[in-house]
């Protein structure tokens, strides 16, 4: 259907220390036990687009993630990874690969986007509408109950910071204007000559912005060659798009007219005049057409692009894991209410290979867990709304609650974690509590400690 | 008494025998098959209903509380297909993406106007063939044909085709036919998509020229002209007789629930014309001072019938009470060999809940507190099209001069042969 796909994998990400690390980047970040990265890749498999370009920032990123890639989706996908360098941003990202892309529109999806929205339902919206971009908007997810009342302060903060006002006008259909939370202090500006053309503006704050974008190439490579301050998609290219369509200057939208030479050429342009005259008649006009005539009907003078939004529907699932808070909400809905995402994802070979887990006696284990192979569990455990990956000892009397346990954990006997999240290789000694903490891979806690809403990490060397 | 026409298009000799034995007609059938759209189906009938459910692309909306007198229309393709039809974006491997962007256009309402839709239909049609390579062991014949078949039942189950678009997709599969075997594969594509562009130049845009003019000639100054709906041809003679500096004012008669009028009074009076705005329920009221009445039409069939959008009857039979002479201006590619006698054995069916919604009003809203039994006693009707019988016209302006409506199977049969031999 002439569309390429582009993966947006990031490598490092600050918000997520000291979850990641060297060996464990963002986009291998375990999920239900399964990388974030694979229920992409999975669901642009199942939609039939196999074709993809997964880009990673870092050269050692790359190869670890390509790795991974070729070794789960070897006969299914056909992916190509582009490294860039680091902190180059989304916008940037594109512009180093942009000479790969060739078709006509381009898919852009963030590596980090847990959904079941179906790519199809965005692209067929830009097709629609012949649009310059569409963007997919879905509602914020609700967060978590935390177990602890302290960090939530620290959650509602953070929750007001991530407004986004949204502007679309009275069918639903275009996007007016749109500004991040990072943007948004006390007021909102917004253009008035886009207002004027419309009529009508909806402003909605419940809606973010999911990351997955459909681009006209064109389109994209013109503003990318143009701006070369751009450096996210999210920020700076798509306000820059929806701020100047019915403005565009550089953009142009219209295929070129009039091919032919000779004395053919008057007459052949009348007819395609008259053509588009009675294709434009027909279909209902968008404030876009209104806006570009002239006050005597002519052909219209300024260049207009259209920007779209795609509103997801609001059973759908769609979360992006862009903090710990939304790490853990990732996690709890996957093996939860959302747990259609799991079904058929692609399991590692290795999961097939490996002991099933041993529970010990008087252990109880809640629904909406999830146990990774070879983990052994002591006598008189509880673990409730958590996901444990495999390899783990745990010891007895340990109560696990609302958290995250990465692979290879020792766990020893009297510990108590409450919604925090454990990375691998990590080793908790006896009686250890943990409330609200990120404990980094490959970390030791002394037994006995008490953390509350804390990262511990190694020192890296 | 209903005699429900099995199929589109009748082969043209057999059209004079009205209502010819099915086991007659059965071995010529088979050998103009492959010119013919696939048979229209009866939504009555229950085991072809099942049989097409299994076949098609969309989720067929359940049948629910339809009209018994329409009942063998299809149902309405409401918006509600959309979600389901974008789901399968990536997925349709045969659907060329050009003539799915135009199969949503006309499922979601964007693109309407028999001509718009031709021409988009035959541009998609005209790119999916410039991508067309043949498969190994395949003649470019047979398997472009299948493949336009295939699409044409795509853009049927969005949205029931109109006459004209039947028209040029029979063109369009009898010059694929016709090629030469001797043709390479780009000199074949490259010949069909030149008949496509000359199909298009002479039987839309040149006809149309040819009609502007005509039709200006019987516009004199201080004229009153009345037309209903928006047909792209009368809106077109409107701005032409506009530019050649005729004096008139023009009456735009529109009607729910598609007002589609109002698309056509914004640009009439962008262009400077002096226009009146009412409603089909005024129309008697206004006709006095009318002089002409300008229609367009979706098709005209071979008894002098127009089919076009529903009200045009109306119209007509209004005007023909006061003494208004009545012109219909279509081009001749919409003429058809059928006879229809009235408006309920071929029709259209529209989104019924748009008959109980008032677009603006959200407090006009007396039908959606109805409780589940009062819904089983209420059944909402929304036609698109009705047939106005050719006694209520004076004269049909076609680009072969303006003709009576007894002239039009005259048109079908001695010039339907020679476009298809072209």
């Amino acid at each position: 259907m002439d569309f390429q796909v582009v993966v947006l994998a990031g490598g490092s990400s600050k918000n997520l220390t000291p979850l990641v690390s060297k060996e464990l980047p963002k986009p291998l970040l375990p999920v239900a036990n399964r990388p974030v990265l694979s229920y992409v890749l999975h669901q642009l498999e199942q939609n039939n687009l196999k074709d993809l370009i997964v880009v990673v920032e870092g050269e050692d990123t790359a190869l670890v993630v390509g790795a991974w890639i070729s070794g789960t989706f070897i006969d299914r996908l056909h992916v190509e990874i582009a490294a860039v360098p680091e902190d180059i941003g989304t916008a940037g990202a594109i512009r180093a690969i942009s000479h790969h892309l060739t078709a006509k529109d381009i898919l852009v999806v963030s590596g980090d986007l847990v959904s079941d929205v179906p790519p199809g339902a965005v692209a067929a919206t830009h097709r629609r509408h012949d649009a310059a971009v569409t963007a997919m908007l879905s509602s914020i997810p609700v967060s978590g109950p935390l177990d602890s009342g302290s960090s939530g302060g620290k959650d509602k903060a953070k929750k007001l910071g991530r407004y986004n006002i949204i502007g679309l006008d009275p069918g639903k259909q275009f996007l007016l204007h749109i500004a991040t939370g990072a943007e948004i202090e006390k007021d909102a500006r917004l253009p008035k000559h886009i207002l004027r053309a419309v009529g009508q503006m909806e402003i909605r704050s419940d809606l973010m912005d999911a990351h997955m974008y459909a681009f006209k190439r064109s389109v994209l490579q013109e503003v990318l060659d143009l701006k070369d301050t751009f450096q996210s998609l999210k920020e700076d290219v798509l306000p820059y798009l929806v701020r100047s369509q019915l403005k565009s200057e550089a953009l142009s939208n219209r295929t070129p007219q009039g091919e032919e030479n000779g004395n053919e050429k008057v007459t052949s342009q009348n007819n395609q005049v008259f053509v588009s005259r009675i294709l434009a008649n027909s279909s209902t006009p968008s404030f876009h057409d209104h806006s570009s005539e002239n006050p005597d009907g002519s052909a219209p003078t300024r260049k207009t692009h259209k920007c779209c939004a795609y509103i997801a529907s609001s059973g759908s699932y769609c979360v992006r894991l862009n903090s710990i808070q939304a790490f853990m909400d990732i996690n709890r809905d996957v093996t939860g209410e959302a747990d259609h995402l799991l079904t058929g994802t692609s399991s590692d070979p290795n999961n097939n290979i490996g002991p099933s887990p041993k529970l010990g006696t008087k252990t109880t284990v809640g629904p909406h867990c999830m146990l990774g192979e070879g983990s052994e569990i002591g006598d008189k455990c509880q673990v409730k709304r958590s996901v444990i990956g495999r390899h783990c000892r745990i010891g007895s009397h340990v109560k696990v609650v609302n958290s995250v346990v990465m692979n290879h954990v020792t766990i020893g006997d009297g510990c108590i974690i409450q919604s925090s999240v454990v990375c691998s290789n990590v080793q908790l000694q006896e009686r250890v509590v943990l409330k609200d903490c990120q404990v980094g891979a490959g970390f030791v806690v002394t037994a006995g400690s008490e953390y509350k809403a804390e990262s511990l990490a190694r020192k890296e060397k | 008494m209903k005699q429900p026409p099995q199929k589109k298009d009748g082969p043209p000799v057999a059209s004079s025998v009205a209502a010819s034995e099915r086991g007659v007609d059965r071995p010529v059938e088979k050998e103009r098959k492959k010119d013919l759209p696939p048979p229209r189906m009866q939504f009555d009938d229950e085991s072809r209903v099942d049989k097409a459910k299994r076949r098609s692309l969309l989720n067929q909306p359940e049948a629910r509380n339809r009209v018994e007198l329409f009942r063998h229309l299809p149902p309405h393709k409401n918006g509600s297909q959309l979600p389901y039809l974008e789901s399968k974006f990536f997925e349709l491997h045969e659907m060329h993406p050009s003539v799915y962007k135009v199969g949503l256009q006309y499922l979601t309402g964007d693109t309407s106007g028999g001509n718009a839709r031709c021409i988009a239909m035959l541009q998609a049609f005209q790119e999916a063939i410039r991508d067309y390579s043949t498969p190994p062991e395949k003649t470019l014949n047979r398997d472009l044909t299948s493949k336009i078949g295939g699409f044409v039942s795509f853009l049927i189950e969005c949205r029931p085709l109109s006459m004209s678009m039947g028209n040029a997709i029979r063109f369009l599969k009898s010059r694929i036919a016709r090629l030469p075997l001797t043709l390479s594969e780009s000199e074949a594509k490259a010949a069909l998509c030149s008949d496509i562009d000359r199909f298009i130049n002479e039987k839309i845009v040149l006809a149309d020229k040819v009609i502007l003019r005509h039709a200006a000639t019987k516009i004199r100054d201080g004229d009153v002209l009345l037309t209903y709906g928006s047909s792209c041809v009368v809106e077109m003679i409107l701005l032409y007789a506009h530019e050649i500096g005729k004096q008139f004012r023009v009456v735009v008669v529109d009607s729910r629930p598609m007002l589609e009028g109002q698309k056509q009074l914004r640009r009439l009076v962008a262009k400077g014309l002096s226009c009146t705005y009412t409603q089909l329920n005024a129309i008697s009221y206004v006709m006095h001072e009318v002089t002409r009445v300008f229609l367009g039409a979706s098709s005209i069939f071979s008894n002098g019938t127009v089919y076009s959008r529903v009200g045009t009857a109306s119209v007509a039979m209004v005007a023909h009470a006061f003494h208004v002479p009545v012109l219909v201006c279509c081009e001749a590619y919409k003429f058809h060999e059928r006879v229809q006698l009235d408006s309920i054995c071929f029709n259209e069916l529209g989104d019924p809940d748009a008959v109980s919604k008032v677009p603006g009003r959200e407090d006009v809203n007396y039908l959606d507190n109805l409780t589940d039994k009062q819904k089983e006693n209420l059944q909402l009707l929304n036609l698109k099209y009705d047939a106005t019988p050719s006694d209520y016209i004076s004269v049909i302006v076609t680009d072969y001069g303006m003709i009576p409506p007894t002239s039009v199977p005259v048109i079908v049969r001695e010039y339907r042969k020679e476009y298809l031999l072209i």
